[in-house]
């Protein structure tokens, strides 16, 4: 329920409409394409053999029981493949720590996969894999990261010299004499647990090498940069003998399907056999070895403020537990960098942020790659803050928000927010949740002797997805470029095709392009088809994450389209021999200005460019296509040597007000109204948007309430390897949310469109401990740990009566 | 996540079903609903050799009433149980409970039997079962017993069914006094979960309003249901106000033994579970009281 | 070890083909008559990516041997639209709400939501989100998919 599809900006013909999302069809019917459904001749079947220890020598593996199955055909060891492949690629400099799909000598998580079976079904494939006879030497290991921190903590890579992964301190501007002028300061620890996304489908591979071509064809359900280049690395073999099917559809990833690892297994398997190889992740090898856990932080914070509510500096130490390989996930510290204040004038910041390993399973990106349990950390302060000074959180919020009129703003650690109005969206979603109407609603709750709260949280959501990150994080590796392409071809016919250079994970680009083409072009979106290129086809793409395609990809299409429409408009103007100031365009056809019997209509001008090079411009191109490819705005600097760089271009806002009750025998959590406001400037599909929220509002409650990765710090286990254990909200646990849209350009994309991919998670979680914690305030107590599960609750509760 | 290799046979008789168990010398293991069992040999934690299919024994299905005694077969789907209109009218106490197991899609495939021969702590089947003292019917090729529910369960996960024994059906008392009122109250993670705790209450009240027969049990904070004979000795008699059913469940924990997991501590449970009787005996005082009228 | 002929009834049309016992109705639905509509997430019963209507009824088709289907009638997603290949009033709400995004959990809802109203015309809101609470939906947070249902519900009882 909201009013999201109401506002529709007048210069618009199709973007910020109501119309039905293009790829739904497909769903619908049972007919979308997903990995999983890619059947070929002769395709064998991978599982996985994992390790039960936390931390062992491998010692040997013995494949011969398992060989000796029919039907089994190969059993591969991590030996075999460290001889064959690179190790992947890390995203800080570690060195001494190398990263293999398969455990090479040393097993370093419970569930690290150690040996790939290949047989011609899956069963048959386990079958094999429990046969398998894996000698191993266990070894002391450390399962929490701050006993990882100790120097004589057990090493998780016996060759690098800790087990820090990365350690760095900045600090921009006079944050210790802010701290000395500020009347106040509070300090706390805030904790966020490991949780991640979890797809409903599992990371799936199928590789296929072509022996004749020399190509390995991919099918993978992969949101990932640089994939294909990835692969390429990895199975030595050139890039251009990688070829990546983008026109999977993927069963949804949300910064999760990375799948590097499961790939190169297929694809190594696919060439040493000569036949088609396909890994689908089981849940359980998918959630306890595959790309399934998220960021895992301790935030301890300082915060220095006056009396009348203004905050003016802020510490935070955010150390996090990356598990055991440094992929992307250290980075994830890296992101948050450019909105480390929120959305708040706060005048100077320090940043002290720790990748610490254990012997988990490796962290993988999530959606908002690290933002919001730094938004998180960022509302608990601000919420105590309030409650040190006995001060309304509204109304603090209100002191300390940056005002409409203040951008651009520039926040201390060097990036600017582009636009906002962050008290008008504040002040719509107070009148949605009837603000009034709600906090009687919680006094008669607590009248009855409930425990109820009201929730509020205001964050950013940074968009447009930069790499800003790497070079600050890694020194030597100086990625500036952060680019996405569109192509488009205008057929004989005057039909028109677009083709996009990445897969789709449920974000609706298909829709978002046909939109931006349409409305630039003046085509209806329905005529519109938008493909997905094979890799070898492709143009230079960074994948959909960091909340960027509305942006790159709208703004690849828009300059893609303008180029098609220069073009139309030079075919004209040189047919009706006039300059092209003198014309008009409108739905693909050329008038002459104040002269509409003048007209040359598309079909004409397309026809003329395909068939009539008679009456072409001198000189010029045949035929009617055009590509773009744009670089993210304000990108391409590198980080300056204090560590301030500009992160993502573009900021989003949403304020959440949640209504919750608490049971205070039981401890359990129910939510009862939610309230949005939301601003990512010009949406250009309204469904999309609405359902991108509300999707992340459901996943900020199961992080706030249900969700975590647990391992036993005496054995090492992992205990959440399923869907009993790592429970998910169902429809009863997400309650109905209201959402209110409020809509301030960027001025740094064409159509003032800003990113919306993560938003409802980044300020979903801070939200609900907000709300919770004001329940608690009659009772004295108060929690500041992520999840809020029943029994973290009930506990709460308990030890209070006690 | 595929299940070892096994065979399958689909038997038409109790008699075969009980045949095939006697010749799978403890390697045969029947499936009714396999809401259970399919996940546990999917995970290969279950792996038996054969198994035998009894879902489409039509003597296992259905409810029927034996005096005052309706009779469950083993095989009835939960939905059907769930949906049954003497099952709502004269044992309203298991419907009640039926609605907090699983989901709707498994229902319409997880039996009652199923349920009971799996013997879950937390499973509500069994909690029933146990708090009204019903009896379970096994048959093997050597007869037929009636197990009460109090001799049925033995631990976690474990029954005194025999492996050639067949479960038939669950023999549920039926109170037909007036003023009798029921209540079912548990706590899961989410809806549909397993139980951290729940409790069952059934009680009769008199025309003044006194507890002349009551019934507590509770599951999820033990290895098996418990019925809660010192709470019910406590409240026998009395108006049942809160204060006084607050006072006799003070201790329950002394009763409970519950174990901890990932879902849910121990202490947790046993807190957990006094809230959950408190609530279930008031809401079955209540349902008395409304009944009476 | 024992291999098993199977006929199901899918969609109005008769199948037959051979599987292990072991093979669950999900893996031969998609594997062995290609229907690779019906999805899998969990394979052990939670998610309910798999759900079909079996006999008239809602079910997991990961939880359940494909030879104990035998004879069996099976609706899966491929089986929504009308012969005239028409979107059923259901697919074509959820179309219109948009209530998906990456699409996967979306058969299952579908049929979840299907024998739902085949069963209760006029569902409450609560109704609805207890017919689908035995599915997870990880992208969408359930609000357009029970707008979808609530629209379907009103179009088909408009229809009679
Ligand atoms: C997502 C999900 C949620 C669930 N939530 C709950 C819940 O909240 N509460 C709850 O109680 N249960 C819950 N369950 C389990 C419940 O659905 C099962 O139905 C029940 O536990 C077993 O019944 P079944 O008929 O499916 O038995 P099966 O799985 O077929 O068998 C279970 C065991 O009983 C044995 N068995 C079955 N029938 C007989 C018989 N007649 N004689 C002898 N032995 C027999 C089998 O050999 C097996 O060992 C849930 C299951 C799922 C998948
Ligand atoms: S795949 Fe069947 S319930 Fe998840
Ligand atoms: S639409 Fe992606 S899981 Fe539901």
């Amino acid at each position: 329920m909201d009013d999201a599809t109401g506002y529709v900006p007048r210069e618009f013909k199709y973007v910020s409409h109501k119309r039905r999302v293009k790829e739904d069809r497909r769903f619908i019917t049972g007919r979308g394409r997903y990995a999983a459904d890619v059947r070929l001749p002769g395709m064998k079947h991978v599982a996985m053999v994992s390790s039960p220890y936390p931390c062992a020598w491998i010692k040997g593996v013995d494949a011969s029981a398992a060989l000796a199955l029919p039907g089994v055909h190969y059993v591969l060891t991590g030996e075999e493949l460290f001889a064959h492949t690179n190790p992947l690629l890390a995203g800080v400099d570690v060195p001494g720590v190398k990263r293999t799909p398969l455990a090479y000598r040393k097993a370093r998580y419970a569930g690290e996969w150690v040996a790939a079976v290949c047989a011609d079904s899956r069963a048959l494939a386990e079958d094999a894999a429990e046969l398998v006879e894996v000698e191993y030497e266990p070894l002391p290991f450390v399962i929490d990261p701050e006993e990882s921190l100790k120097p004589d903590a057990p090493r998780v890579h016996e060759d690098h010299d800790s087990n820090v992964f990365f350690h760095r301190k900045w600090v921009w501007g006079d944050v210790e004499g802010d701290f000395a002028r500020a009347a106040r300061e509070l300090s706390f620890r805030a904790r966020w647990s490991r949780c991640s996304t979890v797809p409903i489908e599992t990371f799936v591979a199928v590789a296929d090498w072509d022996a004749g071509q020399e190509v390995m064809q991919i099918w993978a359900s992969i949101q990932m940069p640089k994939y294909p280049e990835q692969i390429a690395r990895a199975l030595r073999i050139p890039a251009n003998a990688v070829n990546v099917h983008y026109d999977i559809d993927v069963g949804g990833s949300y910064g999760q399907k990375r799948g590097i690892r499961q790939t190169i297994v297929a694809g190594y398997l696919s060439r040493r056999l000569g036949c088609p190889v396909r890994f689908i992740e089981d849940r359980l090898e998918n959630m306890s070895g595959g790309d399934a856990h998220g960021p895992d932080r301790i935030f301890d914070m300082q915060v220095a403020f006056d009396d009348d509510g203004t905050i003016r500096s802020l510490r935070i130490r955010a150390t996090d537990d990356c598990g055991c390989y440094p992929g992307r996930a250290p980075l994830q510290l890296g992101k948050p960098v450019g909105a480390i204040v929120g959305p708040y004038r706060i005048g100077s910041a320090e940043y002290e942020a720790i990748s610490v390993s254990t012997n988990k399973t490796s962290q993988e990106a999530v959606r908002g790659f690290g933002q919001s349990p730094t938004n998180f950390a960022i509302e608990t302060a601000v919420d105590k803050v309030a409650r040190a000074l006995g001060m309304d959180r509204e109304e603090i919020r209100r002191r300390n928000l940056i005002g409409a009129d203040e951008f651009p703003w520039k926040i201390p650690s060097g990036s600017e927010y582009d636009s906002g109005d962050y008290l008008a969206v504040l002040d719509k979603v107070k009148a949605a949740s009837n603000y009034k109407v709600l906090v009687a609603r919680r006094d008669a709750l607590r009248a009855e002797g409930k425990l109820a709260g009201i929730g509020l949280s205001t964050c950013l959501e940074p968009s447009g997805g930069n790499s800003s990150f790497e070079p600050l994080f890694n020194p030597k590796n100086d990625t500036t470029t952060w680019m996405e392409s569109v192509q488009i071809r205008v057929d004989m016919t005057g039909a028109v095709t677009a083709m996009i250079n990445t897969s789709s994970s449920g974000q609706g680009h298909q829709t978002l392009v046909s939109l931006v083409v349409g409305e630039e072009l003046g085509r209806d979106p329905d005529s519109i088809r938008v493909i997905h290129s094979e890799s070898l086809a492709a143009l230079p793409s960074n994948s959909p994450v960091g909340s960027r395609m509305a942006i790159m990809m709208g703004g690849a299409a828009t300059g893609a389209a303008k180029k098609i429409r220069d073009r139309v408009m030079e075919i004209a103007a040189h047919n009706f021999q006039l300059p092209v100031e003198r014309l008009v365009y409108a739905g693909g056809n050329v008038s002459v200005d104040g002269d509409p019997s003048r007209t040359l209509t598309w079909e004409q001008i397309v026809d003329t460019a395909h068939r009539k090079y008679h009456d072409m411009p001198l000189g010029a191109e045949p035929g009617l296509q055009s590509i773009y490819t744009w670089e993210v705005p304000t990108g391409g600097a590198l980080p300056n040597a204090d560590g301030t760089c500009q992160m993502y271009p573009c900021y989003s806002f949403e304020a959440h007000i949640p209504l919750v009750s608490v049971d205070p025998e039981t401890g359990r959590i129910e939510i009862l109204e939610y309230y949005i406001g939301h601003d990512c400037g010009t949406v250009i599909s309204p469904d999309i948007v609405r359902g991108m929220t509300f999707g992340g509002i459901a996943h900020g409650i199961g992080a706030a309430m249900y969700e975590k990765f647990e391992f036993d710090p005496e054995s090492g286990q992992h205990l959440t390897g399923s869907f009993m254990d790592y429970l998910m909200p169902s429809a009863h646990e997400v309650p109905d949310v209201t959402m209110v849209k409020h809509f301030t350009p960027s001025p740094l994309t064409p159509m003032g469109q800003k990113g919306s991919g993560e938003s409802g998670y980044l300020g979903g979680p801070a939200a609900l401990a907000s709300a919770v914690n004001d329940a608690l305030e009659p009772l004295g107590l108060e929690i500041t740990t992520l999840p809020m599960r029943v029994r973290d609750m009930e506990a709460l509760l308990a030890a209070r009566t006690k | 996540m595929k299940a070892a290799a096994f065979d399958y046979i689909r038997a038409d008789t109790v008699e075969e079903a009980c045949r095939l168990l006697a010749e799978g010398e403890g390697e045969a293991r029947i499936i009714a609903g396999g809401q259970t069992l399919v996940p546990l040999m999917a995970m290969r934690l279950a792996r038996p050799e054969l198994l035998v299919d009894i879902n489409r024994i039509a003597s296992l299905k259905g409810v029927t009433a034996d005096g005052e005694t309706l009779v469950i077969g083993a095989g009835t789907r939960q939905a059907d149980v769930l949906a049954d209109a003497e099952v709502a009218a004269r044992a309203p106490l298991l419907a009640e409970a039926l609605s907090h197991v699983g989901h709707e899609q498994t229902r319409n495939r997880g039996t009652v039997g199923g349920s009971l021969a799996n013997a879950d702590p937390t499973a509500e089947i069994g909690l029933v079962a146990r708090t009204l003292d019903a009896e379970i019917v096994a048959r093997s090729s050597g007869g037929e017993r009636r197990i009460p529910a109090a001799a049925f369960f033995e631990s976690a996960m474990v029954t005194t069914l025999a492996p050639e024994e067949l479960l038939i059906a669950l023999r549920l008392p039926v109170w037909t006094a007036p003023r009798t009122g029921h209540g079912f109250h548990e706590l899961g993670i989410r809806h549909g979960d397993f139980a951290i705790a729940a409790a069952a209450a059934q009680l009769t009240l008199d025309s003044n309003g006194r507890c002349i027969r009551i019934h507590v049990g509770v599951g999820g904070a033990s290895p098996c249901p418990v019925r809660l004979t010192a709470v019910e000795d406590a409240l026998a008699g009395s108006p049942l106000d809160d204060a006084a059913i607050a006072r006799a469940t003070e201790d329950i924990s002394d009763m409970l033994d519950p174990e901890s997991d990932i879902h849910a501590g121990a202490e947790q449970r046993q807190r957990t579970a006094r809230a959950m009787a408190r609530r279930a005996i008031a809401d079955a005082r209540d349902r008395a009281q409304a009944g009476a009228a | 070890m024992s291999d098993h002929d199977i006929a199901l009834t899918v969609n109005g049309r008769r199948m037959t083909s051979r599987a292990e016992a072991r093979t669950t109705l999900v893996d031969f639905l998609r594997d062995n008559l290609n229907l690779t509509g019906t999805h899998v997430g969990c394979e052990h019963g939670v998610c309910g990516a798999c759900s079909v209507i079996m006999d008239g009824r809602p079910v997991r088709s990961c939880l359940i041997y494909a030879v104990m289907a035998d004879g069996a009638e099976i609706t899966t997603v491929e089986g929504l639209e009308g012969s005239d290949g028409a979107l059923s009033p259901l697919q074509d709400a959820f179309w219109e709400t948009h209530a998906m995004q990456c699409g996967y959990c979306t058969p299952g809802m579908l049929i979840a939501a299907t024998a739902l109203l085949a069963r209760n015309p006029d569902p409450t809101e609560h109704e609805i989100r207890d017919a689908i609470g035995g599915n997870l939906c990880r992208c969408t947070g359930y609000v357009q998919i029970v707008e979808a249902v609530q629209i379907a519900a009103r179009a088909m009882r408009e229809a009679g």
